[in-house]
């Protein structure tokens, strides 16, 4: 049944594809719709294009479909012995000539306009990280990062998939409708790269250097996309999600955001207890260690150190939290002193030394990272341990 | 063998002394032999790299993970790539180069036996050490075939024995390369002009001076990559001074001349194969050769369209577009000819014309999408997806791999003196050309719906596309266990071949024995 549906699907879809429009989102035999006007230039061209190879398909094999039916031996068919004609092949090359500059216009113009990065209403600075995305709203002052949210169980087989399996983050970047909205584009490790097809973007993301994309989205709604430059391990579970809400929902949303980021800064200057700290620690730990050394702490042997049982966890704790601020160059071990608060630092660092069967039993606080950290800057650059 | 091999070489010096068993495959000059060794060597390599491709599908027959974990995933397809562009295809076109240009040519051997034997031999040392770094801690390679920093800096100890193997692989190709240039140009039996030559001959040429041009560009490249490593080099890394685009820019100046050598020398079997069976000359055969030596020059002034999402200049974005829309004029005039060829031939449809016609229309999809991920907006869009890998393998399955089929079926009588078992090798032709299909025509649909390439789990709109291809894979991997039973069996034994072979075929490897004797034109012949 499953796979006389699919089948049915496919012969249905690929006949109506061709010939109507209705046809291509219901069964996604072509670009996602359009949500910009960027991306919808982009689909018309690929639809020009593809009607114009149509066309040369059916001439071309139409010849010579025609001539493996006629022209066999079987048939008594006595070979002709014509070879060298200039005016034909004078004829087939300008032909195609032509042809080609006809699509080369129209492309042009699109090339043009999405290199036009100017007038932007809203610029935000993304940044993709082993593996999540980071955003920056530069006019508002708004930081934070976007990671997936599908649970580990569904990924794994053991629990029912959402709808939205693999394409859902816990903090999705929120824009506001109709207005111009230009990316600041750039990576924390190694290449990512950014790309919600239905609004027509998509830009590699370049450790060291900036570079600059824009879209304009005409409809309110969620737009879904992936990381699409092989980044490493989890390069297939860094989803982007794109909010477009009015301009009244973007402002309610902005404020919030900057309420939210008071309660962290005042975390920062907290005392929390033991119980406080590995809570918090685990959720810190599961966002942003667990893709590596596991939620266990195991790690993967010959590929990522298991945390479980580590020197680094019963060791000094100044160490282990030096490691986990300034990373380890020249492997995946990234600098988190960027990514995480204090709050956030201190209870991972407390978690990962108390629980599973490490049992220190020390904790850190926040002003103890805080005071780490201006020591952590002095030693930039300085090999880790 | 080494009775016939004594019987066949019964007036040098070498036979006298031939050395026997495993000894005589190591030691061989003889081009014949070390084709042989080549095409057994890509054999092995395909089913390898075959293997890997099965495990990838099936890992994708549904969403969630089931058989791999995401890094071995990634180690799997980029290994998959690596060997089968290095240690599948190319190869076997030096496989062909070596048994077909001395008997094409009427030369004796190629020019340099002695390093014939070397350029061969250190390609199963290459091999081993991609296929070994499997086992090593952390596994092999997983940054992908086209080995961009800073992930590549990554890795482990593997990524340095595959910097090592491709150094190999390079070496060997480039002696492999001045060694069939200088047969060509030097070693003609006299008459045979330049613009007489056989046409896999011409495309063997161009091929040979784009490998030599573009392979130090990579040893270079991954020279900077293995110092970056280990030695504190700061080439693609912004931190120092570096720049990781850089590498894209120096890796894709060779990878898309070699996306050419990867396809040259099937547009020349192939362009052998249809005159024979049309029974009638090449339509354009002097165009052709022109057409073969301007999409090699343009070869080199379209790399960057592999790198439109880079964030290029608005020129240069428009350069690399109008430059690779460019390729489709030569290309075109290949597909054309071809068809022209056929048009009012006396066709008939052994197992090599299969494959070709399967070439020329299979080949030109693969054209066509790419004539799509030229147009820079629509590639912004498709780069890195399915799209892509859908492009790629419709011109390097179909393409490339369909025209060794092609050549292979096609001069099998002539290297083994025994017809092949025609009703085998046509199953062996429709369950691929079936299956080929299957795998890779959903994948178009979905790159267009969003679904990027190298990721071992998918979202759940791509489900149903991504189980047709699976079907389609099996089918098409274990249909070539047919082709390695055609292969043996005529080995074995068979129907005796003519010298002819083929009613329709013309050229100097024709008028030799089938088989081929150990030893052929000690006395070249005149061409008229």
């Amino acid at each position: 049944m499953m796979k006389a549906s699919v089948w049915h699907r496919a012969v249905v879809g690929g006949i109506a594809g061709v010939f109507s429009q209705g046809a291509l989102a219901e069964y996604a035999f072509n670009l996602q719709p359009p949500a910009s006007q960027v991306a919808q230039d982009v689909f018309n061209l690929h639809n020009l294009i593809m009607l114009v190879c149509l066309g040369i398909f059916i001439v071309v094999f139409g010849a010579m479909f025609y001539s493996l039916l006629k022209h066999r031996k079987s048939k008594g068919h006595q070979a002709a012995h014509f070879h060298e004609n200039t005016t034909v092949e004078v004829i087939w090359t300008v032909i195609p000539f032509v042809i080609l500059m006809g699509m080369a216009y129209p492309a042009a113009k699109v090339v043009i306009d999405m290199k036009d990065t100017s007038n932007p209403d809203l610029t935000i600075k993304v940044t993709g990280y082993q593996w999540k995305w980071g955003y920056d709203y530069l006019n508002d002052d708004i930081s934070f990062y976007s990671n997936l949210s599908t649970p580990r169980d569904q990924i794994e087989g053991t629990a029912e998939k959402g709808e939205h399996y693999l394409l859902e983050v816990d903090e999705p970047m929120v824009v506001p409708v109709g207005k111009r909205v230009r990316l600041l584009i750039t990576a924390n490790d190694v290449l990512h790269s950014w790309w919600v097809p239905a609004l027509g973007a998509k830009q590699d993301a370049i450790p060291g250097f900036i570079r600059d994309s824009w879209f304009k989205a005409d409809k309110i709604g969620t737009y879904r996309g992936q990381c699409v430059e092989l980044c490493g391990k989890d390069h297939g579970f860094m989803p982007i999600v794109v909010e477009v809400v009015s301009e009244e929902d973007y402002a309610a949303w902005v404020a919030g955001k900057k309420g939210a980021a008071q309660v962290a800064v005042a975390d920062d200057s907290k005392t929390f207890d033991m119980a406080e700290m590995m809570t918090r620690g685990e959720q810190v730990h599961l966002a942003n260690c667990a893709a590596c050394h596991q939620a266990n702490g195991a790690g993967i042997p010959g590929a990522f150190p298991a945390i479980n049982g580590s020197k680094v966890a019963s060791g000094p704790i100044e160490d282990h939290v030096r490691l986990v601020m300034n990373g380890r160059p020249g492997t995946a071990m990234a600098a988190f002193a960027d990514q995480l608060s204090d709050a956030d630092i201190a209870a991972v660092i407390t978690y990962q030394r108390n629980a599973w069967d490490n049992k220190s039993g020390d904790m850190a606080q926040p002003v103890e990272i805080a005071a780490l950290r201006s020591g952590a800057e002095s030693e930039a650059g300085a090999p880790a341990q | 063998m080494s009775d016939a091999a004594h019987a066949h070489g019964h007036h040098d010096e070498h036979s006298h002394g031939h050395p026997t068993g495993i000894m005589r495959w190591l030691t061989t000059t003889n081009h014949k032999d070390i084709g042989s060794l080549y095409l057994w060597f890509a054999l092995i390599m395909l089913f390898a790299a075959g293997s890997m491709a099965l495990l990838i599908r099936a890992e994708l027959f549904q969403p969630g993970l089931q058989l791999t974990n995401p890094d071995f995933f990634n180690q799997l397809t980029t290994m998959h790539g690596l060997i089968m562009i290095f240690g599948v295809i190319m190869p076997a076109f030096s496989g062909f180069a070596n048994w077909q240009v001395p008997l094409m040519l009427g030369a004796p051997d190629m020019a340099f036996p002695r390093m014939n034997n070397w350029a061969f031999w250190i390609l199963p040392v290459a091999g081993l050490l991609l296929m070994t770094s499997f086992f090593l801690p952390g596994g092999a390679v997983a940054g992908g075939w086209t080995m961009y920093p800073p992930l590549f800096i990554q890795g482990g100890i593997s990524y340095d024995l595959t910097i090592l193997a491709v150094h190999i692989m390079g070496l060997s190709s480039i002696m492999g390369s001045i060694n069939i240039i200088t047969t060509i140009l030097n070693m003609r039996a006299p008459g045979l002009t330049l613009m007489k030559m056989p046409l896999f001959v011409w495309t063997w040429l161009i091929t040979a001076y784009l490998l030599i041009a573009t392979m130090p560009v990579l040893a270079g490249a991954v020279t900077m990559l293995l110092t970056d490593r280990n030695f504190g080099t700061h080439f693609f890394n912004a931190a120092g001074g570096g720049d990781p685009v850089m590498f894209q820019h120096i890796f894709w100046f060779f990878a898309h001349p070699e996306v050419y050598i990867l396809i040259l020398p099937a547009f020349g079997i192939v362009s052998q194969v249809i005159p024979t069976f049309a029974r009638k000359p090449l339509f354009g055969y002097a165009s052709m050769v022109y057409a073969t030596a301007s999409i090699a020059i343009l070869s080199f002034i379209v790399w960057a369209h592999h790198m439109f999402t880079v964030g290029m200049p608005v020129a240069a974005q428009l350069f690399f577009m109008f430059s690779t829309m460019l390729i489709a004029v030569p290309t075109g005039v290949k597909v054309f000819n071809w068809v022209a060829t056929m048009w009012r031939g006396s066709m008939t449809f052994e197992t090599p014309m299969l494959f070709a016609i399967a070439f020329v229309c299979l080949f030109t999809i693969g054209g066509f999408s790419g004539l799509v991920l030229a147009i820079a907006p629509v590639d912004i869009q498709l780069h890195d997806t399915y799209y892509v890998v859908a492009h790629f393998h419709y011109v390097l399955v179909s393409g490339a791999l369909f025209a060794i089929f092609s050549g292979i079926y096609y001069w099998l009588p002539k290297w083994t003196g025994h017809m092949y078992d025609e009703t085998l090798g046509k199953w062996h032709f429709w369950l691929s050309v079936i299956g080929m299909n299957i795998v890779f025509f959903p994948m178009h649909f979905l790159g267009l719906a969003g679904m990027p390439r190298r990721i071992p789990d998918y979202a759940l709109q791509f489900t149903e596309f991504n189980q047709i291809a699976t079907v389609g894979a099996f089918l098409f991997g274990f249909s070539q266990l047919i082709f390695l039973a055609v292969v043996l069996k005529a080995i074995k034994g068979g129907a005796k071949a003519t010298d002819q072979v083929w009613e329709g075929a013309e050229g100097l490897e024709w008028t030799v024995p089938s088989p081929a004797p150990y030893h052929t034109f000690e006395t070249a012949p005149v061409v008229k």
